[in-house]
């Protein structure tokens, strides 16, 4: 693959930001990317890709409010109903059509501006089998959390140990918005939502906006003195059907990760991966993508989790940001959050958080309910 | 119909027959709602709205004074920098008559639309608002026009403190 990220730029991520709009935030973190990337809006990005969903913004036709705070206008613009490793997937494809050489991708969250997201969420449901019943859209998650523990014999408490930990990560993370020195047993004993799944179970929602800028092998030589090469791209969605998924494993991410590996030529995960950046949208989500990543045994995520396997100065590092969990839940931001991680730390500029000798890293993206979509993508500080 | 076709294929089902039982459909009201940040830009302008003025900002590269203002110029982008204020008085860039409401109900009085830049902003740049006070036949572009306030008491800090926009007496 020959596209690489020469720049990133973000806003901070908080619970919420009352005082910005949507597109003053956006702003500053193109501005940002942009001088991240050393290249000027107006003369050097050929295209320019959102990852958004009109709901969660609360406009009809979203993609028509970009263009003016990326530095858009009149110019090619398209917006990806999906995360932001699809938009970053599909900036990545329109570099290699060698119809441009600089591309931005955007995503974000500005969840604090929805006043009824679940009522948003019960929304996207069938609206037939599954919305008749007048239960919180989570249930979803309390379905798999169930499935998950039974088929793997995985615990509670080992489900915690993910809270434990991505929120404790989060303590090193300047950026994120709900870091915390918590117990097992603060997350087991906080109010149950939907019977295994706890309220400490779930990634709070947060605001944050972030922007990449990609560029072509040529291009990204010339422009950046540490870009980020984009080894392996795969995405994948399950079937909607509640009655007919895969409870027990994240199938979803399957199709994603053999496209990404077999790019990437990955053969041994595991070994040659130095870190890893999954979707841990609720505490199990973690260990069933461990799993799904083979980056562990089948099942055998919370074993591990527990003995401290994925922790910072564990074996393998996971969620090393915080992720969802402790950075904050930024919709379709969270997947971009992942990838803005990944480079830091192959950048070398992870500060306080920094894996030592990181070179090759994974991220990995989930929608979130009631979705089984999400994307996998591998980068390194290699060509 | 094209010359060729004299009925349309298909089985045709009336407005009836839809809200009968023969055809079954599923309703759905979503609960949407939203509260969205004004932020800077948004949020001194309806401010001063409220104070019966009409603000704007300066881009400092291309000069232009935008109203209404935002933070950020979208031809050069780097931030505006300075807050102007402009009259309240314009120039009918174009105008619309509509006759049909935003439910789609048809109206008799038709609500007389346009965009007017401001004098005191860069040519070309401008509001949308509604027109009033005047005979729809006499509106034309190019029209000097007046804002008509609420009253100072009755003012909220919307876009609706302004009433409508009225001719400019010579
Ligand atoms: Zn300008």
């Amino acid at each position: 693959m020959t596209v690489a990220i020469i720049g990133i730029g973000c806003t901070s991520f908080n619970s919420v930001t009352a005082e910005v709009s949507f597109k003053e935030q956006m702003f500053e973190a193109a501005v940002k990317a942009y001088a991240d990337a050393g290249v000027n809006a107006r003369e050097d990005i050929g295209s320019f890709l959102t990852a958004a969903e009109d709901y969660w913004e609360g406009y009809s036709i979203f993609d028509e409010f970009v263009p003016d705070q990326l530095g858009a206008v009149l110019r090619s613009v398209c917006t990806i109903g999906g995360d932001g490793l699809l938009a970053l997937a599909n900036g990545t494809m329109q570099i290699e059509t060698g119809l441009f050489d600089v591309v931005a991708i955007e995503a974000h969250s500005k969840a604090s501006d929805m006043l009824t997201f679940d009522g948003i969420l019960t929304h996207a449901l069938d609206p037939v089998y599954n919305r008749a019943f007048n239960v919180h859209p989570y249930f979803i998650a309390g379905l798999e959390m169930q499935r998950y523990l039974h088929e793997t014999k995985t615990t509670r408490e080992q489900c915690a140990a993910v809270v434990v930990k991505n929120k404790r990560n989060a303590m090193d993370n300047p950026l994120a918005a709900f870091p915390a020195d918590m117990t097992v047993d603060e997350v087991i004993n906080s109010t149950m939502v939907s019977h295994p799944l706890t309220q400490r179970d779930i990634s709070p929602l947060a605001d944050g906006m972030i922007v990449i800028v990609l560029a072509s092998e040529k291009k990204a030589k010339e422009l950046s003195d540490h870009p980020i090469w984009i080894k392996g791209l795969g995405w994948c969605s399950d079937t909607p059907w509640l009655e007919a998924r895969d409870w027990g494993a994240a199938g979803y991410t399957n199709l994603a990760r053999d496209r990404a590996y077999k790019r990437a030529d990955i053969k041994n995960p595991r070994k040659e991966f130095d870190f890893a950046e999954v979707d841990d949208y609720f505490s199990y989500k973690e260990l069933q993508h461990l799993e799904a990543l083979q980056l562990c045994e089948p099942g055998k995520a919370g074993k591990l989790a527990e003995a401290g396997e994925f922790n910072r100065d564990g074996a393998f590092p996971v969620n090393v940001s915080g992720g969802r969990l402790g950075a904050g839940n930024l919709l379709e931001g969270s997947a971009l959050q992942s990838v803005l991680e990944c480079v830091y730390q192959l950048r070398g500029h992870a500060g306080k958080r920094q894996i030592k000798n990181a070179k090759t890293a994974l991220a990995q993206s989930w929608r979130g309910v009631p979705t089984a979509s999400g994307c996998v993508a591998v980068l390194s500080n290699e060509n | 119909m094209s010359k060729d076709m004299k009925e349309l294929p298909g089985t045709p089902v009336s407005g009836k027959e839809l809200k009968s039982d023969k055809i079954i459909t599923f309703e759905w009201r979503p609960n949407a709602k939203y509260a969205w940040s004004a932020g800077i830009a948004y949020g001194r302008y309806l401010d001063e709205l409220k104070e019966g003025r009409i603000i704007g900002r300066r881009c400092s590269r291309c000069k232009r004074i935008i109203v209404p203002p935002r933070m950020f110029c979208e031809q050069c982008f780097v931030a505006t920098d300075e807050w102007v204020y402009c009259k309240d008085t314009g120039t009918v860039n174009t105008f619309s008559l509509s006759y049909l409401d935003a439910d789609a109900n048809r109206i008799k009085e038709p609500i007389l639309v346009a965009v007017i830049d401001i004098d005191g902003a860069s040519p070309g740049v401008g509001i949308l608002h509604l027109l009033g006070n005047v005979d729809p036949k006499k509106i034309d572009v190019g029209m000097k026009v007046k804002a008509v306030w609420k009253p100072p008491e009755e003012r909220e800090g919307a876009v609706t403190d302004i009433l409508y926009w009225e001719p400019m007496e010579d």
